[in-house]
């Protein structure tokens, strides 16, 4: 049970194909003594993780917990985040799979720096992501106001908002992940199109990105992970409304400045329908990282 | 980000945290250090205070930290009912100033303070852009649909006071965003995003020349009580009665007036 | 003649400076050591390199100039690189799509190659199914099948073991001789390159040393490498007459040459003896035994002495002169049996 497994398959794309032996080699390894070294801090680690999910569920309040959720309030903040976390995720695929791919191909002056550029939303508390959003898109912001006066687009406050905030922090997962799986994988692929007369174009989507799908949808998954549960920016950016901008972090959040029983439920009715989605897709897409 | 519990990139795992009563400290700055007052030395002061004190309550610590020799006051400014979160959830805390008489009621139902006592009241204003765009001049014109409101969230204490005054006033505004506290709500007033708000005096005048307060006369319906208390657990209960009793002394009273806070 | 290259590719402390040219029909083969440049040549006609200088000409229209998309080209790879998402008839059916044709002939003309090759019931088989000599074949079947006028082939059988390369050896000398392009193959194995090929281009450190059908690189050697290659002892002399002069042993030749010539001969034509034998003191030289190998059902002496060269002899024959290494010994070789040729 607690053998270790050295050499799982690796990560690269490319070598789907070993995916086979790797197993066999596994299996028929020799059982190696557990290293104790590794597997307390490891044990340590999931209790670490575990523990609040634990204490959530203890304090969860049980007896009313269906009447909570018959809240209209509940599922329109459930569908919402549901709803806006998927569309940033496929904003973020739409645009991210290009710059990643940029990142990882093109070689250009100062693209370390535009890596780093990337990689900001990561450290940026979302709160100043926000206003920085504000700053930008909003009424009065840099393209913002030409938005508005010139096509009478005004972005807070409106349920795009908040798809854009909470696409601007969680980019960068999905940008990271592909340009990692773009980097392992095997150039030579693209080589082989090549000279089978592919267009550049050709080579991306019909060899390029099936070769670095699992890296795609383990970055999709994360982005959509981390949109679903975007508070700082949401808040900042698209404020906070019932059915337009008001997502389950940030009911969660409102509840819990009355109610911190309802912000129980809502937090659990999130982390289920969340374990669920990830599940599901980690088991049909993502092979162990 | 001072003065809120946390806006940490996702609010599930405060959530957890708080359920576990892994409470001690919300990840506020200055919450962190509160741990520290525990120690039981005597020398520290934690005071949790509601957001809209911040400057005013600062101001004070310096004076009481003069005034005492060698004493530390350390404060944990954030939203009201988050702070009494933290209180019954065991925060070693002295003070407590709260913004509104509900949030104060958590705590003294835990029995964990007696008799509070009301040291500023705080009236709503409307705030509006400097250059006020959309020439907003009394409460009637928010609810104007062509005006860009925005108010608290009714479950924090600036939200419930402005549903107050807007029923006072028999009006019906729909604003665009409920927002989770009085300072988020300012700075939507501030960047221009909104043409107006409803937020409380004293903090349209921290804001300084970025905003235009105008008051109006349903804001006497909607008049929110601040008390304060030394908390009956508190590890420096000595340093927690003088300092509530610089806040309700006459020194004390002056601050919160030049802060815009309504003085009983 | 269909393709006319010289290609010249210059990096830090390599240089590629390479003149090919091949017949419609014609197989070529790029051999030579590790290192040599075969490969960044075969890459080069295919624009996977860019050229320094020089020029592709295929059937009169320059190549150089063309991505590599728009060259009319095939490419085998030594590992394949069959695109492990997609099956094996989507594999062949890729080229196809790319130039122009519909989903449903691209099929159909992929389905056929797949037939020529022998898979047609592996056509729904996704690479990583395949056996080695079935993706190697599937590899061909993509390559020719959008229809090339250059086939290009990099060490098309190094991947497969002993015994599936002589199997797919004799297949693939099969298809190439069908197909009516030019095709250039890249081999450091000299038996793939003389079985498949028409003619042999031997390349060392970026040039060509020598060229020739395989019978006359077999036989004539001009560097030691490819003397190794085909197995034949290879030394500089100066002939004069039927006489020929390397170092200070002096040789019987059957050619009548003059100046500096080539001497190759076979190690089994030497002959080993423990005391100077009687006669003509031709052919005959005193050694020093440097090694003794097993090579094959004979056993390998490399001597040194006034020319270092590798004898060939019997188990039998090992025992009988009780050889050792370090040992002096007498080396001589029938006159018939060497080959004199120009420098």
């Amino acid at each position: 049970m607690l053998t270790p497994r050295p050499g799982s398959s690796s990560g690269s794309a490319g070598s789907k194909g070993s995916a086979g032996r790797g197993r066999a080699r596994r299996d028929s390894g020799p059982a190696g003594r557990v290293p104790w070294v590794l597997v307390v801090p490891a044990l340590v680690a999931l209790v670490f993780l575990v523990a609040p999910l634990a204490g959530l569920l203890v304090r969860a309040p049980w007896s009313t917990l269906a009447t909570r959720l018959a809240e209209p309030q509940v599922l329109t903040a459930l569908r919402l985040s549901l709803v806006t976390a998927t569309l940033a995720t496929v904003l973020c695929l739409l645009l991210g799979v290009p710059l990643a791919w940029v990142l990882a191909r093109v070689d250009f002056p100062g693209r370390r720096l535009v890596r780093a550029l990337v990689t900001v939303p990561l450290v940026l508390p979302p709160v100043v992501g926000g206003v920085a959003l504000l700053l930008v898109l909003g009424r009065r912001g840099l393209v913002g106001q030409w938005l508005d006066s010139a096509f009478g687009i005004t972005l807070p406050f409106t349920t795009t908002g908040v798809v854009l905030a909470e696409a601007f922090v969680a980019m960068p997962f999905l940008v990271i992940s592909v340009e990692g799986a773009l980097r392992a994988a095997d150039l030579r692929f693209e080589e082989a199109a090549a000279t089978l007369g592919a267009s550049r174009w050709t080579v991306f989507h019909r060899v390029t990105l099936p070769l670095i799908a699992p890296g795609v949808v383990a970055g999709a998954v994360l982005c959509w992970a981390r949109a679903l549960g975007e508070f700082g920016a949401t808040i900042t950016f698209a404020g906070n409304f019932p059915g337009r901008t008001q997502t389950m972090p940030l009911a969660v959040y409102l509840a819990l400045e009355t109610e911190p029983e309802a912000a129980i439920v809502l937090s659990l009715v999130l982390l289920a329908v969340s374990i669920l989605v990830l599940a599901s897709l980690r088991d049909r897409w993502v092979t162990s990282p | 980000m001072f003065r809120r519990l946390s806006r940490w990139t996702v609010a599930v795992p405060l959530t957890l945290a708080l359920a576990a009563g892994l409470s001690g400290c919300g990840g506020d700055d200055s919450g962190g250090a509160s741990g520290a007052a525990s120690g039981g030395s005597g020398k520290t002061l934690t005071v949790f205070a509601a957001a809209s004190l911040t400057e005013s309550f600062t101001e004070l610590g310096r004076t009481f930290e003069s005034a005492h020799p060698g004493t530390k006051v350390r404060f944990n400014f954030g939203s009201s009912a988050t702070l009494a979160q933290q209180i019954t959830q065991g925060a070693p805390a002295d003070v407590f100033a709260a913004a509104s008489p509900a949030t104060m009621k958590t705590v003294t139902d835990a029995s964990l303070a007696t008799a509070p006592a009301t040291f500023v009241r705080n009236r709503l204003e409307i705030a509006v852009p400097a250059d006020n765009p959309a020439k907003v001049d009394d409460l009637r014109d928010l609810a104007d649909s062509k005006v860009k409101v925005a108010l608290c969230a009714e479950q924090v204490p600036c939200g419930a006071a402005a549903a107050k005054a807007l029923d006072a006033a028999g009006l019906k505004v729909e604003p665009v965003t409920l927002e989770q506290d009085v300072k988020a709500t300012l700075t939507k007033v501030e960047l221009g995003e909104v043409d107006a708000a409803l937020v409380y005096r004293t903090d349209v005048l921290a804001a300084g020349g970025k905003v235009k307060g105008i008051g109006f006369p349903e804001a006497d319906k909607a008049i929110n009580d601040y008390p304060i208390a030394a908390l009956s657990k508190a590890p420096a209960a000595d340093l927690a009665r003088q300092f509530v009793q610089l806040v309700l002394s006459a020194q004390g009273k002056s601050v919160m007036a030049k802060a815009g806070f309504d003085v009983p | 003649m269909t393709l006319q290259a010289r290609l010249v590719v210059e990096r830090p402390r390599f240089r590629l400076d390479l003149g090919l040219a091949v017949d419609a029909g014609e197989v070529v083969a790029l051999l030579g050591p590790n290192g040599a440049g075969k490969t960044t040549a075969l890459r080069a006609l295919a624009g996977l390199v860019a050229l320094t200088g020089g020029h592709i000409d295929l059937d009169g229209t320059p190549l150089h100039t063309l991505p590599t998309e728009d060259r009319p080209i095939g490419m085998v790879f030594q590992d394949y690189l069959l695109f492990p998402h997609l099956s094996a008839l989507d594999n062949v059916a890729f080229g196809p799509r790319c130039h122009g044709a519909s989903k449903s002939d691209a099929r159909a003309t992929a389905a056929s190659w797949l037939r020529r090759v022998g898979l047609a019931e592996h056509s729904g088989s996704k690479p990583r199914r395949l056996s080695g000599g079935q993706a190697q074949r599937v590899a061909l079947a993509r390559a020719l099948a959008a229809g090339p006028r250059l086939l290009l082939l990099d060490e098309p059988l190094a991947a497969l073991d002993a015994h599936t390369r002589l199997q797919v050896r004799s297949e693939l000398r099969r298809h190439l001789a069908e197909f009516d392009g030019a095709t250039v193959l890249v081999t450091h194995d000299p038996l793939e390159a003389m079985v498949l090929a028409d003619r042999l281009v031997v390349i060392e450190s970026g040039t060509v040393v020598q060229q020739g059908t395989p019978a006359e690189v077999a036989r004539r050697p001009r560097t030691d490498y490819v003397a190794r290659l085909v197995g034949l002892n290879l030394h500089r002399g100066t002939a004069d007459g039927r006489k020929v002069t390397v170092g200070d042993v002096l040789f019987n030749v059957a050619e009548d040459l003059r100046g500096p010539v080539f001497l190759a001969f076979s190690p089994a034509a030497v002959a080993l003896y423990r005391s100077r034998p009687d006669g003509t003191p031709r052919n005959l030289w005193e050694a020093t035994i440097e090694g003794i190998e097993r090579h094959g059902d004979n056993v390998r002496i490399h001597l040194d002495g006034s020319i270092a060269v590798a004898a060939d002899v019997t188990p039998a024959a090992v025992a009988d002169l009780d050889l050792t290494p370090g040992q002096r010994i007498w080396a001589a070789v029938k006159a018939t049996e060497t080959h004199a040729y120009p420098a």
